[in-house]
Order: C-alpha cells, then structure tokens, then sequence
C-alpha cells in the first residue's frame, strides 16, 4: 500500500497507476456535486448541453457542506454515502472523469466502469467534516446555486487525505463481512 | 398549572442544536477512546485518529462535527401540570431549530420528497410528545443524519421466529449496511409496540449512554451478546476492517399483538450528536 501527493484534475496514467489500499492525498482543483447536482447534470447531457465543468481528469467528490464562516473557504465538509450517485457515476466516468469521492460501497456497474475507463473510487472518512474542511483553500458556486448545499462548487485543496476503495482493475478495499465469525449462515 | 414563556424553549431549543452539532457527547469520546486502543490494522487506527481530530478542531473551531447536521429529531415529554405561554409548543420548537441551525451555520438538510426543493431552514423538525406527571417538560434533541438513517430498517417478524430472527434481521442489516452508515455504529433495537411505535423505541435507545447497563439483565444480555456478533463480522471503522464495527447496541421493548414481533432498527453513526435539556 503506498502513498502518493497528486495534482488534481488527474492525469489517466495517475489513476490507473492507483491500487485499492492506496493512501493519496490530493491537491489542486474538484468538483462537489451530490444527487440533486448529479441529476441536473445528467438532464443537461441529454438535453446535449455543456456540463459546468470540464469532464477530462475531474476529481468529483460527493459533498454538501455547511455554509462557510468568516475566513473560511467552506464549514464542515465530509463526505456522503456514495451509493445514490452509482445510476449516474458510469456515464461521467465515459466523458472522462477519474475520481470520485465519498464514503461506502459502489455498484457492480459503477466498479466496471472503473475497469473500463481507468477510474478510481476514493473513500474519505464520513464524519470528520470539519478536519476535512481544513485542507479546503477556496470554494466557488459555478452551477445550480440554487440548490444551496448541494450546489456544484469548485473547490481548490491541498493535501486532502483519501484512501483508493476501488481501482481500475478490480481492486476493492472494503472488507467482506464475516457471516460465518458472526453466525450467521 | 406551572407556566414557561415560549422563548425560553426557543432558547433551549436553538442552544441545544448549536452545541450539539460542535460537541461530541464525553461518552461517545470515551467509548471511541476505548474501542480505537484495541484496533491493530493502520487503516482503522487511521479512522479512529482523524474522528478524535475532527471532534477536538469542531470543539475548538466551532465548525459542525459532521456536513451532515441531520434531521432535527426531538423526543419531548410534557409534564401534566405544565404550559407554554405565548405560542404551541410544536412551534416554539420549530422557532428554536429554525434560528439553531441559521446562528450555529449548520446544514438545512429538509426537503420535499418529491420535488426534492430544500425548505431552507431545517424544519419541520421530526418531534414525538409524550406525557408525563409533573410540571417539568423535558426536550431531548438528536442531529440525526441521513446516512445512518438510510441504513436502518423496520420489519414485522412472526413470534414463531423470536429472538433468533431478530438476531438474524439484525446481523444481516449491518453486514449489508457494511461501510456506508459511518461505522463504527450504535444499534437502536425497538421490538415490540407496532409498525409504528417500534421505531421510536429504536430511537429512544439511542438515546441512552454509551457503555451502560440496560436495567433489564434479560435485556443486558442481548445487548452485550448482539454486539459481540456484530464486531465478529470485521467490518470495522469505516468498513475498512477492525474489531470495531459497532459501539453499542440499545434495545427497548415494548408489548405487542399476539400476532406479532414488530421490530426496528435505527443505525447512529459514530457521530452520535444529542443533547437533553429540562425546563
Ligand atoms: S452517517 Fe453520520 S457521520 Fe456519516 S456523514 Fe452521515 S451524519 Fe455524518
């Protein structure tokens, strides 16, 4: 299990270099968005629209922080449950996409298109929003303000610590549950 | 009949949203202290130092423990002889988690169901009123986030399958929740009342602190034994392997039909935010 610094948006021999287990702390420039963003960003690539943000390298980390106080870029800014992004994850990780971030498992789907695109799912510990907020240096709306929390932001971080939960070649990190140590059958 | 001004539950209300959203409960510390000692691996012991990083910079910084400041959910028994001046206690309620989550900058995370469209100030506030004797009213506030709440499920098992098939329904829930409610968790058990009621008893468990002893040794029993087979699953922090998977299991129990064994489970993340107050 090694450890890396990586600039962000990432380069594809960056991610596929990846291996679940992998600690890697990241810098540079990501994209928030969570289910109701994922949503509106799906719509607008059916309508054929431009997406907010550059697809090619983008670091999309499933957030919905707190508001911000005085000379802070964001409050509290842990991440949320992956699952409920899995529909929609496939299709960014096609246009480009390397990364996401957030806590828990993904979908059959979600991890083949990993394979398939040379993607990575990273995992960031839920719960330590406000040590995670500390190695955020600058936020900015730059769609769907309206959504409050669950706008999409850009955000600059410098060393922000995650850990690679699944790579591009079939790597997971979670542990499968003991059923049998548990007895369960 | 005992009067209190509404302002003074608005106060205790928005107070009460505010520090417990930056203060970790002394219990819930001690009970993560205690766990992270007997953790080996350094992805869990890694879990486990940022968690006491993160509550030490929430407490000192003021910035929420967790971007998920939850649901307002508040347990709230009125005492017989006991009335509130000015506005509905419901309200004034309301009022207080309106203002705590606007002055504490804490996350509104209410919305519709369907539209999806965010009510802006976190409320309404998920309240169950009880009554009580006396003329004191007693609030109890939970930040209650949507993660571990997703993971928590109610069933209506037959009695036949007893105390095996809540064993069952339980282990199976947390090994499938694996790492995405936040473990290491706390497992609220409501078994008895009805489809209904069995989950605010799962609710009120959770309420309880961390490491005590359930007055019912029948109870106790379950607990210590359920909580034992949880941890043998090796979920562990964060679901990245460990010895702990869950803090604590609460059950409360409450009579039910003769036909059946309603039983709920709401799982609590470690990130276990609440706070009581009497007026
Ligand atoms: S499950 Fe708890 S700790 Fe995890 S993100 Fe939700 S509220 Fe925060």
């Amino acid at each position: 299990m090694a450890r890396y610094n990586l600039r962000c948006p990432l380069s594809d021999e960056d991610a596929r270099m990846l291996r679940a287990g992998d600690v890697v702390f990241l810098s540079g420039t990501i994209y928030t968005a969570r289910d109701a963003a994922h949503k509106r960003l799906c719509d607008m690539l059916d309508r054929g629209d431009p997406l907010p943000f550059d697809c090619k390298g983008a670091v999309i980390y499933y957030v919905g922080p707190t508001p911000a106080p005085e000379g802070q870029a964001v409050g509290a800014a842990g991440p949320t449950t992956s699952y409920r992004m899995d529909s929609y994850a496939p299709r960014l990780y096609s246009l480009g996409c390397k990364a996401s971030i957030g806590k828990g498992k993904r979908s059959e789907a979600v991890r083949q298109s990993l394979e398939e695109y040379g993607g990575v799912y990273f995992g960031a510990t839920g719960g330590a929003g406000a040590l995670l907020s500390m190695c955020i240096e600058a936020a900015k709306v730059i769609a769907f303000d309206d959504l409050g929390p669950e706008a999409v932001r850009e955000l600059t971080v410098r060393n922000f610590p995650v850990l690679v939960i699944n790579d591009a070649h079939g790597g997971n990190f979670y542990v499968t549950p003991d059923r049998k140590a548990a007895g369960l059958e | 009949m005992r009067s209190i001004p509404a302002d003074a539950v608005i106060k205790a209300v928005e107070d009460m949203c505010i520090h417990a959203n930056r203060y970790l409960p002394q219990d819930v510390r001690d009970c993560l202290e205690r766990s992270s000692a007997s953790e080996t691996s350094p992805a869990a012991r890694e879990v486990f130092r940022q968690i006491r990083e993160n509550y030490e910079l929430a407490e000192k910084s003021g910035l929420p423990l967790c971007q998920d400041c939850g649901l307002a959910v508040l347990l709230v028994d009125v005492g017989d002889d006991v009335h509130v001046e000015g506005m509905n206690l419901r309200e004034a309620i309301n009022e207080g988690v309106r203002r705590g989550y606007d002055k504490g900058l804490l996350r509104k995370s209410a919305c519709d169901p369907f539209t999806r469209v965010n009510t802006k100030d976190n409320t309404p506030a998920i309240i169950h009123f009880d009554m009580v004797p006396g003329d004191k009213i007693h609030i109890r506030f939970m930040a209650k986030g949507g993660g571990s709440e997703n993971m928590s499920r109610v069933t209506m098992l037959t009695p036949a399958q007893g105390w095996p098939g809540i064993r069952n329904f339980v282990l199976n829930l947390v090994a499938e929740a694996g790492p995405n409610p936040c473990p290491p968790t706390i497992i609220g058990i409501g078994i008895g009342g009805t489809f209904d009621y069995a989950p605010v008893l799962a609710k009120k468990a959770l309420l309880r602190k961390l490491g005590d002893v359930n007055p019912d040794p029948r109870l106790d029993a379950m607990e210590k034994e359920l909580l034992a087979d949880i941890n043998r699953l090796g979920i562990g922090p964060m679901g990245l392997g460990g010895v702990t998977t869950s803090l604590d299991v609460k059950i409360a129990v409450a009579p039910c039909h003769i036909a059946s064994l309603p039983l709920a489970v709401n799982i609590q993340c470690h990130s276990a935010r609440h706070e009581e107050v009497i007026l």
